[in-house]
Order: C-alpha cells, then structure tokens, then sequence
C-alpha cells in the first residue's frame, strides 16, 4: 500500500526550527539522515519546506472567486489531501495552476528548501 | 529662517528621492536579479545621500551619483559572494549610465505591491522600495515603531526572494488583479497622508503627495484603464481641500463647516475633467463612482445645497461593487438629508452589528440621535467613539461636540 507521510507541525515548531544554531541543526539533520538510511528501500520523492511565513495561499470560496492571501492556511478542521511538486519558473506560475485546480477547499503554495 | 530652508531641503530630498529610489532600486533588481540585495543597497545609498546631500548639496545628477554610490559599495560586498560574480561585470558597466529600463519602477511596483504579501507589508515596501523612504520615515508617518517596520520588510524581502515572487509587468490576464492591488496600497498610503497630515505632525515625507505622484505615474502608463485615473481624481478631490481642513490652532474642521473658497478650484475642475475622461471608457468601477461623490461635495456651494439625490444615487451604485457596511454608513448620512433623521437612524441602527467598533459609527449615530434631541443617548454615542480612536485631530472634534452637548 503506498502513503504519503504529511509532515504537520504547530507554528511553535516551525518558530523553534528557524531559532536553532547551525550546530544544532546539522545535529537533526544528521538523525534524519541515519532515518532515511535505514528505511531507504521505501522512500520516494521527498521535500522539507520553507517555513510557514513564506507561503501563499489560493481559496476558492463558494461564491466562485478566487482570494490569494500571504502566509499558509490555518484552519483547524482541515487536513491536507495531497501533495504536488511542480517545477515553474516564479509564484506566477504556481499561482495560475494553483487557482485552475478543480478541487475545492484550499491549495497552499509552499517553497521547498534546495540542499 | 532656519526652519524653512530645512524644510525646503526636506521637499528637495522628497522629490529626488521619489524620483530616483524606485528607477535604481528597479535596475539593481533587473542586474543582481536578487530583490534583497538590490533594496539595502539602494537604502544605504540613500542613508548616505540623506547625510551628504544637505551639507554639500543635491548633485546635478542625482541618479547616477546614487548609482555610483550604490556600486561602490557592493563591488567588495559582491566580489565574495558566488551568487553574484557572474554579474559584476554587467554592474560595473550599470555605474556609467544613468537611464534605467523605462518599465523598471512599474515593474517593482507590481512586485512590491503582489498578492502574496499582506497589505502592510505591501505598503512598507512599496514606500521603502519605490519611493526611497528610509525605515525611520516609514515608522514616521505609520505611526508605528522603527523596529517594527524594519522586521516587517525583512520578512517581506525574504519572501519575495524565497517564494520567487517575480519582477515583471503582470500578464493581461493577470492585470485587472494586479493593478487593483496597486490602487490599494496607493489608497491606503493616501489615507495614512492624509489623516496624520496637518494638525501638527511634521515630517519629512509627504505619504500623501508620493501617493498622489505615484498614481499620476500609473494613470500615465497606464491610460486606457479608468480605475487609476479614478483614484487619482479622488486623492485630487481630497488634496484640493486641503487648505480648508484645520482652522488656525491645528483644530479639524468638518467638511460641513469648511470655507469652500479656500478650496482650490483648478484641482477641483481638472479632478473632474479626469472623471469624465475615465467615465469616457466605460468601464465603472469603486474608484471612479467614489471620485464621483468627492466631485458632488467639490462642485456644491455650501453643505446644505449639495445634489444629496445625487449623492444616494451613487452610493447605492458603489454598493453593488462594493458591498461594505462602511459604504452604508457613510450613504446614511446622505439619506439623512433626503429622507430626514429617523430614515438615517435606522439605516445606521442595521449596521450596529458590523461596525461596533468603528468611531465614526458611533459619531454618526451620535449625530442623528441629537438630531431627534435624544441628547442623553447622543452624549453615550459620542463618548463611545471618543474610546474608538487615536487620532487626535479626531478626538479633539469629538471632545469639542461633547463639550456642546
């Protein structure tokens, strides 16, 4: 059976990342590695994002418009339903797939970080 | 003496800044192709420009002085960084002309004014980044902390470089969005000028004016779109007005009270030929019908002899694009004098759920109670609102009509 693991977080979480020293940081990037490595034969395609301030969010709301606002979406009854990496050339781009999506709910535009 | 020659120094400085700031910033971001550190750069020069130029005097060619200064200082800055050496020769060759891309300040204007920011953000950077406000001037007229400003437009920037916010003119498709963007943030620094204005607040920027020139810019690269020439009619309206809004001691006088002849009445009728123009284009919109009821009170001679039909009209028009109980509110005033105070009072009563806490509901509410010589229920009204704001050309009103009271 294939998953995709969401890796969810609160924004104390995200705050504690980006307050952390560089020593600190490789120390858990380290563990995540010796993870990865252990459990390597089952892992796909795989991204950590930016964090949480740098997303744009795309609503569609029941009136048939479309509302960007800045920062990720934070609504306590939703989950995530799923995953999609594109490859574009700026948030332009990004925005006009985002908002062409025929789903409903919302689609957060995340930068990944490129190690 | 010495104050007016500084404050002629301060206009000088405005204006070249609000002239140059946005072209530099605009060709560093098209050179470095990185935001960031295309706006320190320009905001250090202009750190320097803001010491020098008032001691030595403001340079023939203050571009190109900003352009040197700019690259000077980033030649050593951006020899160590790998993500820059490549470009260092298209810089280099930057410094010995003055001319940016004709689009270069559009196209920054867009990218500082995009969706993904937030509205404050959207206007700290557009005046940091456009129009070479430094961060104190910012803080300044937002009334706001230095250190508050500062972290909001490093967030920003880091945004716009991290989520690959583009620096380009918006697709057609994208323009109508876009644009109305602009408009905002070019309205909501207006409104920020123009409440803080007079009454005491010196300062160095003018937020009203490089809003108004600002729009003027857009309106000219722009010119088959009525919308900008719409708000520019507006902030015209409110501009010619200016002269007429504080009585001698600093003290806000209502528009009801204002001496008309101190309005400047060529603003008034060139702001009005622009409404028609725009109108010519057929494409109404929120800007244009509220330039249009500023146009109804310049036009009327007195309060009492204002087109208030008129007035309705065009409200009742605004709600249909903008259906905000603000707009409401402000077409219940003119109701008040088409259908009398009760009429008002309870149009203003349906709007108590929405606007509780906004001073100029309970002002007006104030107003008509008093009307109906409900004194006791206007004094509450009146104080209520005293509570709601911070402004203080407002809070002396307030006061001076509970003093009456």
């Amino acid at each position: 059976m294939k998953y995709v693991l969401l890796l969810f977080g609160t924004t104390q979480d995200a705050q504690r990342w980006e307050e952390m020293t560089e020593e600190a940081r490789a120390q858990q990037y380290e563990q995540v590695g010796r993870w990865f490595a252990e459990h390597h034969s089952k892992i796909g395609g795989s991204h950590q994002l930016q964090p949480p301030h740098t997303a744009t969010s795309v609503r569609f709301a029941s009136d048939g418009q479309t509302y960007v606002t800045d920062g990720p979406f934070l609504e306590g009854n939703e989950v995530i339903g799923g995953y999609i990496e594109v490859n574009v050339a700026d948030l332009d781009e990004a925005l006009l797939m985002a908002k062409t999506w025929p789903g409903r709910g919302t689609v957060e535009i995340r930068p990944i970080i490129e190690h | 003496m010495q104050e007016t020659a500084c404050d002629d120094t301060h206009s000088a400085l405005s204006a070249v800044f609000r002239e140059e700031a946005g072209k530099l910033v605009g060709a560093l971001v098209r050179i470095l192709g990185n935001f960031e550190v295309a706006e320190e750069l320009v905001q250090d020069a202009l750190l320097i420009a803001l010491e020098r130029w008032p001691v030595e005097g403001i340079p023939e060619r203050p571009g190109a002085w900003l352009m040197t200064v700019a690259r000077n200082r980033a030649l050593d800055q951006l020899r160590r960084d790998a993500r820059f050496r490549e470009k260092l020769p298209a810089f280099e060759q930057a410094g010995h002309t003055e001319a940016s891309e004709q689009d270069d300040r559009l196209r920054l204007m867009f990218m500082c004014c995009h969706p993904a920011l937030s509205r404050e953000s959207q206007v700290a950077l557009t005046l940091r980044a456009v129009c070479g406000f430094t961060t104190a001037e910012i803080a300044h007229a937002l009334l706001a902390s230095e250190a508050a400003v500062a972290r909001r437009i490093v967030r920003a920037r880091q945004k716009i470089v991290q989520a690959g916010i583009p620096y380009r003119i918006p697709r057609d498709e994208e323009l109508d969005e876009r644009l109305s963007e602009v408009l905002a943030v070019l309205y909501l620094m207006f409104n920020e000028g123009y409440l803080t204005s007079g009454g005491g607040t010196p300062s160095r920027r003018d937020l009203a004016e490089d809003a108004a020139w600002l729009t003027a810019y857009v309106t000219r690269l722009y010119p088959g779109e009525p919308e900008p020439l719409g708000l520019l009619a507006l902030m015209r309206l409110q501009l010619a007005r200016v002269e007429a809004r504080f009585d001698p001691a600093g003290e806000l006088i209502l528009l009801a009270n204002q001496d008309r002849s101190r309005w400047n009445h060529q603003m008034i009728s060139e702001a009005t030929a622009m409404i028609v123009r725009a109108a010519a284009l057929k494409r109404p919109g929120p800007y244009q019908v509220q330039a249009a009821l500023a146009a109804c009170h310049a036009e009327a001679e007195s309060w009492e002899t204002t087109d208030w039909q008129q007035i309705l009209v065009l409200y009742d028009f605004l709600l249909r694009m903008m259906p905000s109980p603000v707009v409401r509110l402000n077409r219940a005033v003119a109701l008040l004098y088409v259908d009398g105070p009760e009429a008002a009072l309870a149009e203003v009563e349906n709007l108590a759920g929405d606007l509780a806490d906004y001073h100029l509901f309970h002002a007006i509410r104030g107003e008509l109670l008093l009307d109906l010589g409900r004194r006791e229920q206007a004094r509450a009204a009146e104080l209520r609102a005293l509570t709601l704001t911070e402004n203080r050309a407002e809070r002396s009103l307030l006061q001076r009509r509970l003093a009456d009271l």
